[in-house]
């Protein structure tokens, strides 16, 4: 990565660290309903191969820890923090929520509540691309407990076997809920469990943008340049719980310092200082600025903005039914 | 009108469609090079290639979420679940991604897949190759779900879901593939809503779908000859949404109703008429509806036990004669 390109992500990080810390206030604050799933600790992964790849161009796929992915890809904060306050001028009209943030306009097809769900789904938008014939990538962006789910062995065989252009980014954060990797699963290095379908596979540091970048760009090319599936697996950690409700009595707060030591944000900062970049100055100035968007812009949105109207309760269950009459009433002209 | 069979009517419309549009695709188990344990798709792995006519490996959650993503970017896909009994295996992905996607994304994406499945009771299949499963399906909100009693809907519901935004699951019989009835030589849709009436007549309404449509015709027949009894057969052809209208209209008309299913009775199909006979008409009513369904019994092997599981037409006379006190 450039070193322009470097202080642009570090913006972004600081950005999406923010906003999901402002997330959690507003959860609190019980602004935010539901199940909320935060990002931070893990920032480098997204930013890393979304660097890599193409945001807005390439489809991207995830689970129900969305909303960096989907304002990487281009959603903007402002409509994916109204989405969390379900307004209408939500992401997804108020109707999703957390866990289900798309950006159709932006190729992001979405957050999904089942852990693998969005492994077929990523493989039948890489299908979908293939029959087009277009340049575009499907990335499917998911935690190492999906790899337990059946369905991420039907699909990488699939996968496999119709050469799909699909990239598996498995963000290993060491715990499905609140069970860590070693008690759930016997092969702890996921990227080892691929090879049985022939799929090359590649392991890194998620924490460290540069390493991630450097490994993701092979994982892109290799996929986009028509050579089928690739998984890659970057070895991160969430600080938060699983969700809101997760208090982390599964493990310590000395790993979890452990790990904080090697901040993905941090580390890019201070070798961009090292690098006479940019100074301290620079960075809080960064970081005040980002909370001062979020609080004047972001939550200003999603505060003012009008809830959905009751009368609109069943829009969108069915397509809308003047557009499917000839269907309908078998009436076709 | 040519008299084809049913297969040959689900052949048909995949065929035109295929040729239509190149984002019409199909997939499934044995479909291509083996052509379909039920025929239905014959033919059309040499015709259209291995891209567009899919042999899959036996993971139905897998490929029926493979399908539901493609669908996301246009791709029209028409997935065969090779008996319904396998769809539970694909079901999270049929309700979760695709009955959903419309609204948990703001009308942002939807889902026009098309699911054909082959279900009811063959002959001594057991247990885990003979469910009934339309009760599941019809209880799902995004999902339309249609079931063809003959070659003319089975080839007209196909194509009017292929070409619907919605996702349509159609709801098919194993026994019911080689049953031979005429189909418009010209291109034809079937609606995917409302119902037809089968056989108009006075005294009694006769509600069925796919099988239990011809169990009803026999029945009305027998009623006819025998007890001078007038029966009205209402094919429900679309089992979500029900035909609120169409069922208010015949038992408005008859003001007595049976309802025959094969599937078994709690929270079926003869369920849900009954409710909407209640909200509609019911003060329309001169004795209670009368439900004809299977034994609550995971299917028996035993041919004698089989049988006795499953209704049929004499159980549709046998419900009609009860009604009128002549039994």
């Amino acid at each position: 990565m450039k070193i322009e390109d470097k202080k642009r992500v570090l913006r972004e990080m600081v950005l999406h660290r923010r906003f999901e810390e402002r997330c959690y206030q507003a959860y609190i604050e019980r602004k935010i309903g539901g199940f909320l799933h935060l990002y931070p600790g893990q920032e480098a992964c997204c930013n890393g191969v979304m660097e890599a790849a193409r945001p807005g161009h390439d489809y991207v796929i995830t689970g129900y820890r969305d909303h960096v992915h989907a304002i990487k890809c281009g959603a903007d904060p402002k409509e994916v923090m109204a989405e969390l306050y379900g307004k209408e001028t939500g992401s997804s009209k108020g109707r999703g929520g957390s866990m289900h943030i798309f950006d159709a306009a932006h190729h992001f097809m979405g957050g999904y509540a089942l852990v693998g769900g969005p492994f077929p789904l990523a493989a039948g938008i890489a299908k979908a691309i293939q029959l087009k014939g277009g340049d575009e990538i499907a990335i499917c962006f998911l935690g190492d407990a999906a790899n337990n789910q059946g369905v991420f062995h039907e699909t990488l065989n699939m996968a496999a076997l119709w050469k799909l252009p699909v990239l598996f980014v498995c963000e290993n954060n060491l715990y499905g809920i609140g069970t860590s990797i070693e008690r759930s699963t016997a092969v702890v290095h996921q990227h080892k469990r691929v090879a049985a379908y022939n799929i090359p596979a590649d392991e890194c540091d998620g924490q460290d943008i540069d390493i991630v970048y450097e490994h993701a760009r092979k994982a892109v090319d290799h996929v986009r340049a028509g050579n089928g599936p690739f998984f890659l697996e970057l070895m991160t950690y969430r600080y938060r719980g699983h969700s809101m409700s997760d208090s982390r009595g599964y493990r310590s707060r000395e790993e979890e310092e452990v790990w904080k030591q090697r901040d993905p944000i941090l580390m890019l900062r201070d070798r961009l200082i090292t690098a006479g970049a940019m100074t301290m100055a620079d960075y809080e100035t960064i970081e005040k600025e980002t909370d001062a968007y979020i609080e004047n812009e972001v939550i200003k949105f999603a505060e003012e903005s009008p809830e959905p109207r009751v009368e609109d309760l069943e829009k969108y269950v069915l397509a809308d039914r003047e557009s499917q009459q000839p269907w309908l009433t078998g009436k076709a002209a | 009108m040519a008299q084809i069979m049913l297969w040959e009517a689900i052949q048909r419309a995949h065929d035109e469609e295929m040729s239509r549009d190149p984002l019409v695709i199909c997939m499934g188990e044995d479909i291509g090079v083996a052509g379909g344990t039920y025929k239905a798709t014959k033919g059309l792995y040499e015709k259209y290639g291995p891209l567009r006519v899919m042999d899959t490996p036996i993971s139905e959650g897998g490929f029926t979420g493979l399908a539901i993503g493609a669908s996301f970017l246009g791709v029209r896909p028409i997935v065969e679940i090779m008996s319904v009994n396998f769809a539970w295996l694909a079901m999270d992905q049929m309700f979760n991604s695709a009955a959903k996607i419309r609204y948990m994304s703001g009308g942002q994406l939807a889902a026009p897949c098309v699911f054909r499945s082959a279900g009811g009771a063959a002959h001594q299949l057991g247990a885990q190759h003979s469910a009934r499963m339309e009760k599941v399906f019809m209880g799902i909100a995004g999902l339309r779900v249609v079931t063809p009693s003959n070659p003319k809907q089975a080839y007209g519901l196909l194509k009017s879901a292929i070409r619907c935004d919605d996702p349509v699951f159609i709801n098919e019989h194993e026994l019911m593939y080689n049953m031979k009835g005429e189909v418009p030589d010209g291109e034809y849709f079937h609606p995917l809503e409302g119902s037809e009436v089968a056989r108009a007549g006075t005294d009694v309404t006769l509600f069925g779908y796919n099988i239990s449509v011809h169990w009803c015709l026999k029945a009305a027949e027998i009623l006819d000859k025998q007890y001078g009894i007038s029966a009205e057969v209402v094919d429900l052809y679309s089992l979500s949404p029900l035909d609120r209208a169409g069922i208010k209209a015949s038992v408005s008309k008859t003001h007595r109703v049976v309802i025959a299913e094969e599937d078994e009775a709690p929270v079926g199909v003869g369920s849900e008429v009954i409710a909407i006979i209640n909200e509609e008409c019911f003060f329309e009513l001169d004795a209670a509806p009368v439900r004809v369904h299977s034994a609550l019994v995971p299917q028996p092997y035993n041919h004698t036990l089989e049988k006795a599981a499953i209704p049929d037409h004499e159980d549709v006379v046998k419900a009609v004669l009860k009604l009128f006190g002549k039994a």
